[in-house]
């Protein structure tokens, strides 16, 4: 028997990367303690886990964004230190952002150049390479188009890129599918196992159990920045991940029964709204009910059309035809925000930090800011002690974890605070709720509350409209769903009658009256 | 060339040498602007130049010495700025007008013993052949070597900022300090270049002043065109070329000015002064009602200090 071929064939591979004992301590919190992570070549391995599981930290420190304080990493079996990104980069680590780092006013070669060693590239040449590789991995890209053009899935096509031109031996990928369609999505995951299969490692970071099974061939699971778990997870349940991942099952709302009113509280009709920001949208004849008592929920990508929308909705925006929106038989459409709250509507904006609330304004201060005309003013004066009963009322009711409600609205985690906004609408009693993102960024218990939250409301008989990228949320909360897509609005289905398929694709422009000929990225996909 | 007694010929020609100082003042703040650092004390880089430029050439009777200490003095005023803004992050608008203050004041103290000093300006070439061509030969090429120095760095300029690799890297910091940072450049210490590099070139624009044109050191000779070399770069919408064209427009138009009043024209005077000022801006602001071109140009980091985290 020859000896080298044996050792060789006995010889256990070496993994790509492996994190041991990991331990990385901020001022008050340990965000990662005692990791062990593998990552084998060619394998696509899952890092999963709740929001704020110190996913995002681990990550940064194989990327030296941070240094870990204790514990070791090893590269192709060689104990490494990742002083910086450059060097996890020479190394071979590529690594595609959630919040991408693109330069939005430069052109995606001049992008890509900024991200390369070799310094001395005759861009022309360069320009080819973007070509060769984004043909090869299906990922279409003209390199002379400016980033502010493009959508978000053709700019993380230009992050992978990026990543792929400097040969990586390893792709870490941080939920990358937050922002993508379904068919997005599909075409995503096809490159990604072409990658795999060509021996390239993807460490795959998301909290979605359904992709990471249909995805990942092992899988690192966190919780509160310990390993709770290693597994594979096509070898578990959607039931068993979620119990390893926050500990128990996840929560789903209780949808009590609810009647719709026979006539319809808020109207949309044949609201259009042209654009006058260059990389806005324009809203074409877009035609909506909303009864009381029902949850319609609007898909879409962001960016289709929805802040262009919200503004309409609030009033931050009342130009055009004040008819085209109407609250019961009223016009509202040229009424200003003060106004359309005092006839009952509210709003839980997109951003909480900024729109949905002031963030170096205590949280008294915030419930007065919509809260006014609860009673909290009078005379020209301010009750503030009203005003604190109802942030007390609604800091229990709403189980809004801070210390006081003295404490600013920026030192609130996004979860609790969201929770706080969606109390103070729910409590101005609204005959109209509309929310945007309601639970983005927030972790699954808070998340969980604020759906619940919603379904109540429902029940109570108002009428609600909910924006939102996540079709888990949509499907679970609404009775109907409509989408949005470059400016124009589907018409709107009725849950059970409807898919995640037929969503995903009206999601990339495929619905009745979605206009045909436009150049957005779904559309391409599908066609 | 004349019509009623007025020279279109020695008009142009003048054009060129009243830009001049703008021009180079306003390439300078553009630098500094693209990198995200808006530097209001250009006003005072420019009289610091243009008195640190003239002490040198009295006291070395040497046109380059004066032309260097100029670039020299500018630099090390706007390391001042640079200190301030990028190392301890103050407000860039307070902070330049702070500067231009200090320049104010420092220029009037050191050239107190030279005002009124009378010295040579610098000759103007003329480049054979060419110069004999009619109209276009003594509007052109009978300049004096600053102007095509001049012409000469808005070209390079505009090479640099769009066709080289650290040009890009600078207009990637002007974009996104953040991203840049995370991908290992060092914002801060390109922002000390790009405004060190500015400051240079308004004390040279100054320098122009106290040694080709009007060639004379007096308190305060830069009257405001430091600010309208800052104004500049923010109607020509960050575009090097037509930063220069405005700078030429404006040196033009002040120059009919003259000419005008010295014609006897019935305008009043104070109407004539501010021509310049408002052709200017009409002109570049109708140049750049282009939504999109403006937020393509516009370095969207623009007065914001960057800190860098983890």
């Amino acid at each position: 028997m020859n000896a080298t071929a044996h050792d060789a064939a006995d010889r256990p591979v070496i993994p790509r990367l492996e994190l041991e004992g990991v331990t990385k301590r901020f001022p008050g919190v340990v965000a990662n303690e005692d990791v062990d992570l593998r990552v084998m070549p060619g394998e696509i391995h899952a890092l999963l886990g709740e929001n704020g599981a110190g996913k995002s930290t681990l990550v940064k420190c194989m990327y030296g964004v941070h240094q870990p304080d204790e514990g070791r990493i090893h590269w192709e079996g060689d104990p490494v230190t990742i002083a910086t990104p450059a060097q996890a980069r020479h190394l071979g680590i590529g690594m595609v952002f959630q919040h991408f780092s693109l330069f939005e006013t430069l052109t995606i070669a001049e992008n890509i150049a900024l991200g390369l060693e070799d310094v001395n590239d005759d861009p022309r040449n360069l320009d080819d390479r973007i070509v060769e590789v984004s043909e090869l991995y299906g990922l279409p890209l003209d390199p002379r188009r400016t980033v502010l053009k493009l959508s978000v899935g053709e700019r993380q096509r230009v992050e992978i890129v990026r990543c792929l031109l400097q040969h990586p031996g390893l792709l870490i990928m941080d939920e990358p599918t937050s922002v993508l369609t379904p068919t997005e999505i599909e075409r995503l995951f096809t490159t990604l196992r072409q990658l795999r299969d060509e021996g390239i490692s993807i460490l795959y970071i998301s909290h979605k159990l359904a992709e990471i099974q249909q995805l990942c061939e092992s899988a690192t699971v966190l919780r509160h920045g310990r390993v709770s778990a290693h597994c594979d997870p096509r070898e578990e349940t959607p039931h068993s991940l979620a119990e390893m991942m926050i500990g128990s099952e996840i929560p789903r709302a209780e949808r009590p029964a609810s009647t719709p009113t026979p006539a319809p509280v808020l109207r949309l009709d044949g609201l259009s709204r042209p654009t006058d920001d260059p990389f806005g949208v324009s809203l074409v004849d877009m035609n909506l009910d909303v009864h009381g008592g029902e949850v319609m929920g609007i898909a879409g990508v962001s960016g289709n059309g929805q802040a262009e929308l919200m503004r309409l909705l609030s009033g931050e925006d009342t130009s055009g035809d004040p008819t085209r929106i109407r609250l019961g038989d009223e016009a509202v459409g040229g009424l200003d925000p003060a106004e359309r709250r005092r006839r009952g509507i509210a709003f839980v904006p997109e951003e909480r930090l900024g729109r949905g609330s002031v963030p170096d304004m205590d949280l008294v201060e915030n419930t007065l800011l919509t809260g006014a005309y609860q009673g909290l003013v009078g005379r020209g004066f301010i009750r503030f002690a009203r005003a604190r009963q109802l942030a007390e009322r609604i800091r229990e009711r709403f189980d809004v974890r801070t210390p006081s409600v003295d404490a600013q609205a920026r030192s609130l985690s996004g979860g609790n605070l969201q929770k706080f906004i969606v109390g103070r609408e729910i409590e101005q009693h609204p005959r109209v709720l509309i929310a945007g993102q309601p639970t983005w960024g927030v972790d699954v218990g808070a998340a969980a509350a604020i759906h619940q939250a919603l379904v109540d409301l429902r029940a109570q008989g108002c009428a609600l409209l909910v924006f939102s990228e996540d079709l888990d949320e949509l499907f679970e909360i609404s009775d109907r769903v409509a989408v949005i897509f470059n400016g124009h609005l589907s018409p709107a289905k009725p849950v059970a009658e409807t898919s995640y398929e037929e969503v995903g694709r009206w999601m990339g422009g495929l619905f009745p009256g979605a206009d045909g000929g436009s150049t957005r990225e779904g559309a391409h996909d599908v066609a | 060339m004349e019509i009623a007694g007025f020279n279109i010929v020695t008009w142009l020609a003048a054009t060129l040498v009243m830009g001049t100082p703008l021009v180079l003042a306003g390439l300078g703040e553009f630098l500094a602007e693209k990198t995200g650092v808006l530097n209001l004390g250009t006003e005072g880089m420019m009289l610091v130049g243009a008195v640190s430029g003239f002490i040198a050439f009295v006291e070395t009777d040497s046109q380059i010495a004066g032309f260097a200490v100029s670039m020299l003095a500018g630099a090390a005023m706007a390391s001042l700025f640079a200190l301030l803004t990028q190392t301890f992050r103050a407000n860039q608008v307070a902070s330049g007008l702070a500067l231009t203050i200090f320049g104010v004041g420092l220029s009037a103290f050191m050239g107190r013993p030279y005002e009124g000093e009378g010295i040579q300006g610098l000759a103007k070439l003329h480049i054979p052949l060419l110069s004999d061509i009619p109209v276009l030969g003594p509007i052109l090429f009978q300049q004096d070597p600053m102007v095509y120095l001049s012409i000469a760095i808005g070209a390079a300029v505009i090479y640099f900022t769009y066709h080289t690799r650290a040009g890009l890297v600078m207009r990637a910091v002007g974009e996104s300090p953040e991203s840049a940072h995370a991908m290992g450049y060092r914002v801060i210490g390109i922002r000390y270049l790009a405004v060190l590099s500015g400051g240079a070139l308004a004390g040279l624009g100054g320098a122009y002043m106290s040694l080709v044109e009007p060639h004379l050191w007096v308190e305060g000779l830069v009257a405001g065109r430091g600010w309208i070399a800052v104004a500049l770069v923010v109607f020509a919408s960050w575009r090097p070329g037509r930063v220069m064209a405005g700078a030429y427009l404006f040196g033009g138009i002040t120059r009919l000015g003259f000419e005008l009043q010295g014609l006897g024209v019935p305008i009043p005077s104070q109407a004539l002064s501010s021509l310049p000022y408002i052709a200017t801006i009409v002109v570049l602001v109708i140049l750049s009602r282009d939504r999109t071109k403006l937020r393509l140009n516009r370095p969207a980091s623009l007065t914001k200090p960057f800190f860098a985290t983890g």
